[in-house]
């Protein structure tokens, strides 16, 4: 695989190439190149089978990271491609013309995440929450908790031990 | 608003323009009615006798708890002994199993299907998330007490429940049944407004009418 990204290297600003197993390598590219990226190892380094597209949301960092599992079944390799975004209004150029059921990920991601995907089919529709009317559900400041005992009645005299607290006073009661 | 909702005009084979408003036209909207019982005691008694004997169950899994429904059904324990029996639509069935954790959307689903069931029916409610939310207590899309929204008649704690714990929990709405104590349908008659208040709570996209007869 390492030969493989040394080659992508010329053509194509690459970072940070992690090769977490020998079939599985993680790369980061702009998001400018991405698509140009993705849609130039589908075409020509036979990486054809989108395996998942998912997004992780990193508070802290504000940003947004997109990651494009791609398989190539000739060579049984994957490429996890990531993508860094802003959170602030984010936005993602679509890939349903190379994937077809990529569509549907886009449909999951801008619903959970609020990443939105311009043009991509039935992006709007809802996926799961029906007139969902909050923060979308994914995003860590996002408090589940709290939405939950505002709106579904919770009932009282629910207890519960913090399993760290729990632990250390039944193994060392005297610290 | 979905779209097959909205009001339309549509043609007959003649041309002539029809003005249809689906929830006026395909949907009945008389409110639910609280049914008094037979004056005649021993004929309420032998019709109590008689509805506990032939439990005709709604096929819908709301949940994981669904899957314990399955060996109920099939020879290892076969609830079919017990006259319980499971039906495929809401207009033939009595009891509705809620199994397991009851998400809002499918809440919506459940509310239509028993809305539609005839009375008396009966509410069995399978697994600790029906009674304080179980393991989602905390989840933004499950709901944490189901008897805000329906009345329930017997709760199955546990998570999962046995089939074993399902057949004692038919047992007991046998109980309740045969004692005259099966009045959920009622119930949701006379708090209809409450239970209605409730509902539209959570569901924010209500696009169906208020009592789905």
């Amino acid at each position: 695989m390492n030969t493989l990204i040394d080659k992508l290297n010329k053509q194509f600003p690459l970072k940070n190439f992690v090769q977490q197993r020998e079939n599985l390598g993680f790369i980061t590219i702009p998001k400018e190149n991405a698509v140009a990226f993705i849609t130039h190892i589908q075409k020509f380094e036979g990486f054809t089978h989108l395996v998942l597209l998912t997004a992780v949301d990193w508070l802290e960092k504000d940003k947004f990271q997109l990651s494009y599992i791609l398989n190539n079944p000739i060579i049984k390799k994957d490429l996890t491609v990531k993508i860094f975004i802003d959170r602030e209004n984010a936005s993602m150029t679509t890939i349903h013309h190379l994937w077809e059921q990529a569509a549907t990920y886009q449909r999951e991601l801008k619903e959970m995440f609020g990443i939105d995907f311009p043009t991509s089919p039935r992006v709007d529709k809802p996926f799961i929450l029906e007139g969902w009317d909050d923060l979308p559900p994914y995003r860590r400041d996002f408090d589940t908790k709290k939405y939950s005992e505002e709106t579904y009645f919770p009932r009282p005299g629910r207890e519960k031990n913090d399993p760290a607290e729990y632990m250390k006073q039944k193994l060392y009661p005297n610290e | 608003m979905r779209e097959e909702l909205e009001k339309r005009i549509v043609y007959s084979p003649e041309g002539e323009a029809i003005e249809i408003d689906p929830l006026k036209d395909y949907f009945c909207d008389a409110l639910p009615q609280v049914e008094q019982k037979s004056s005649i005691a021993i004929l309420e008694k032998f019709a109590n006798w008689a509805r506990s004997r032939s439990l005709w169950v709604l096929g819908f899994g709301t949940g994981c708890g669904a899957i314990e429904m399955r060996p109920l059904m099939t020879p290892k324990f076969d609830a079919y002994r017990y006259g319980i029996q499971w039906r495929p639509t809401p207009r033939q069935s009595e009891v509705f199993v809620i199994s397991g954790y009851l998400s809002v959307k499918t809440l919506k689903r459940v509310i239509r299907s028993y809305e539609q069931m005839q009375g008396p029916k009966y509410v069995i409610a399978l697994g600790s998330c029906t009674i304080n939310g179980g393991m989602y207590w905390d989840s933004y899309n499950t709901i944490n007490r189901l008897d805000y929204y329906m009345p329930v008649d017997v709760y199955i704690a546990g998570c999962m429940p046995r089939p074993e714990a399902l057949l004692a929990g038919f047992e007991h709405l046998k109980k309740i049944i045969r004692e005259g104590r099966g009045e959920g349908a009622n119930k949701y008659a006379k708090d209809f407004a409450w239970y209605k208040a409730n509902q539209k709570k959570i569901i924010k996209d209500w696009d169906m009418p208020d009592y789905n007869w």
